[in-house]
């Protein structure tokens, strides 16, 4: 059982992908994907997209991984197994921030990595455009405009003729199971 | 922009910067040649030589494999430890593959933040180099515990015994540095890697295809996911950037914090980490001149590429020099006859060979680069790279060794040789880092593709809005 799921169109350049992206955004369109083989610069802006809530997650690791940190070595010293090493108080802080610090960045780090996956919905094996015979040229170089059934806006026939309209070429019907 | 406009020095291959900006791919790339080129490394037969060092490779590794058993069935008497000197090849081979791995780290996260864009071309590899040094480092606390089934105590697990280890000591924070360090490392690379693995994936058919697609993550390009990507590699890089410094300034606060003449000074730590830097640029411009002979990447790393790596060598080569001159400045500043003692003997006792090939090589080598012809030129710097290498083992083997060998008490003073098993297992950590590391050329992106092509003139939209619209490649 075949069924549409979205509208993929294809564009020359990033400076044409920019435009598209402005033109779908001021068209009312809202569940739309512009594709590159590399990240393009300003357009977060052209598609209004949001910042990225990344930072509030790394910062909630990093304290995390700094508090786990200082805190095993609290325990550790000063109630599981307190010993005096060299007439030092069992609770010498100084000597614990290298390891605080060390946990700080390896939280931070499964952070950015693991919030960035979720963020992205990854890993995701199967999605619409993937069954597109054109998109794999999005990882080597090619510029597109994906549109997603789902959006309010969508019809098969306006949404492609208004990606012709705007410059896209090789507009094709996604459709699959 | 009107540099865009026109690029004769493109095909000529000969680039200098051009009206204040420098092309950073020459040879008349577009998009799709470059996917080309750096997919058909991976896609393409496998050049005959890499066979070759495959074989001498794995062989090394056979010999480090042979070594730690020996180690492991006799015990660490089969090493040239003595009594003064505790310290062996172990940790002057730990602390000299850490190094190596600094530069990886420096050009992925520190250059990323300082915006160097040229670092896009050898980003890639030069961070797999800093997993592999790691990897190799790592197998030396692991098996100079001897006993290395034992090697748990150094984690705060709970264990029979009811004790925990001590957070007091250096050689516990380094464990966790050093642990913290791969670990960020990996993934950062791995981070880089998925859209370059999108990228193979796109290009595959059948089970290669569903491999790399596993391991791409199912990766679209689309900007909702890149917003959140390239959010990701900067925290990554941030994170990374003050975890460089540190690793190697804790590396340097084991020896630090001991009482040993000659190794008890606040130097320590920035003078670690600029010898590490110097000594990873090292690995990274001999790994880098022969890949790219063999893979034919000049048009990606170019000359340019190299001079700008020959003048960080430079600078961190001068660091370390001068490193080495105020150590001896601050012994006969601080008045101490027995600090003056340790570094007086370092240059001039039983070591004093040692002590000067790590001078040649490490103050006198770089400083060739200040001059542009040597700069530039393939057979020189390669020369010199290795002669950084050389000279960067024998700095970490003068701090260990002289000083203990000289240590408190006259009678106890002993020379130290290594054994043969001191020696194969040294040659055999060469062969785990070369195994690794031509495994990952053979079946990764060696070149950061992506990142290249986002450095591309014309990945730039302004660059479409200027009238010439012929000289954009992307079609």
């Amino acid at each position: 059982m075949s069924q549409t799921l979205g509208v993929l169109a294809r564009f020359e350049n990033p400076a044409e992908l920019i435009d598209a992206a402005k033109k779908v955004r001021e068209a009312g369109y809202e569940k739309f994907d512009c594709h590159s083989p590399f990240p393009i610069h300003g357009m977060d802006d052209a598609m209004g997209l949001k910042r990225s809530p990344l930072g509030y997650i790394v910062g909630g690791m990093t304290l995390t991984g700094a508090s786990i940190g200082m805190g095993l070595q609290y325990w550790i010293a000063a109630v599981e197994y307190p010993l005096v090493i060299s007439g030092k108080p069992f609770f010498s802080w100084q000597a614990f921030i290298i390891v605080t610090f060390a946990l700080f960045v390896l939280f931070g780090a499964f952070g950015a990595v693991l919030g960035m996956f979720h963020l992205n919905r990854l890993p995701r094996l199967h999605h619409p455009v993937f069954y597109s015979d054109n998109f794999a040229r999005a990882t080597d170089d090619a510029f597109f405009v994906s549109i997603e059934v789902e959006d309010k806006n969508f019809d098969e026939k306006k949404t492609q003729a208004f990606l012709t309209s705007i410059g896209g070429k090789d507009v094709e019907l996604v459709a699959g199971e | 922009m009107s540099i865009l406009k026109k690029h004769p020095e493109r095909d000529s291959g000969a680039v200098e910067a051009v009206g204040g900006e420098e092309l950073l791919v020459t040879g008349g790339h577009t998009f799709s040649t470059l996917t080309e080129k750096v997919s058909g490394i991976v896609e393409k037969k496998t050049p005959a030589q890499w066979y070759l060092l495959f074989a001498a490779a794995v062989s090394g590794m056979m010999l480090l494999l042979g070594a730690i058993g020996w180690l492991v069935w006799e015990g660490t008497g089969i090493w040239g430890l003595n009594n003064p000197v505790g310290w062996g090849w172990a940790i002057v081979n730990f602390v000299f593959w850490v190094g190596i791995g600094h530069a990886g780290t420096l050009i992925s996260a520190i250059l990323f933040l300082l915006r160097q864009q040229w670092r896009t071309a050898i980003n890639r590899f030069a961070e797999a180099m800093t997993i592999f040094a790691v990897i190799s480092a790592l197998v030396f606390p692991g098996i100079h515990v001897g006993r290395i089934w034992l090697a748990y105590y150094m984690f705060p697990v709970p264990n029979q015994m009811l004790i925990w280890p001590n957070f007091r000591s250096p050689l516990l924070w380094d464990i966790f540095a050093v642990g913290t360090y791969f670990t960020v490392s990996t993934l950062f690379w791995y981070v880089g890697l998925i859209p370059d693995l999108a990228t193979l994936r796109d290009r595959a058919t059948k089970v290669r295809k569903k491999v790399l697609g596993f391991f791409a993550m199912g990766w679209r390009g689309g900007n909702r996911q890149w917003q959140h990507y390239e959010k990701a590699y900067l925290m990554l890089a941030g994170l990374a950037t003050p975890l460089v410094l540190s690793v190697h300034s804790v590396v340097a606060t084991d020896f630090a914090t001991s009482l040993v003449p000659g190794w008890h000074t606040t130097i320590f730590p920035p003078y670690f980490v600029a010898g590490a830097v110097f000594s990873g640029f090292g690995m990274v411009m001999t790994l880098a001149i022969i890949a790219r002979k063999i893979y034919g990447l000049e048009d990606i790393i170019t000359v340019n590429h190299l001079e700008k790596m020959n003048k960080i060598i430079l600078v961190t080569g001068s660091m370390v020099g001068y490193a080495y001159l105020t150590e001896f400045f601050i012994a006969w500043y601080s008045g101490n006859q027995f600090e003056v003692f340790a570094f007086i003997n370092r240059a001039f006792g039983p070591y004093a060979w040692a002590y000067w090939i790590m001078f040649l090589c490490n103050v006198i080598t770089p400083q060739i680069f200040w001059f542009k012809k040597l700069r530039r030129s393939i057979p020189v710097m390669f020369v010199a790279s290795i002669f950084v290498n050389i000279g960067m083992w024998f700095e970490r083997f003068v701090i260990t060794v002289t000083s203990l060998s000289r240590d408190f008490l006259p009678s106890s003073w002993d020379y130290y040789s290594p054994t043969i098993w001191d020696i194969l297992t040294f040659v055999g950590s060469f062969g785990l880092f070369f195994t690794f590391f031509l495994l990952f050329l053979r079946f990764l992106p060696m070149v950061a593709l992506a990142e290249v092509k986002g450095v591309m003139p014309e990945a730039d939209p302004h660059h479409y809005h200027t009238k010439d619209k012929k000289s954009g490649g992307a079609k």
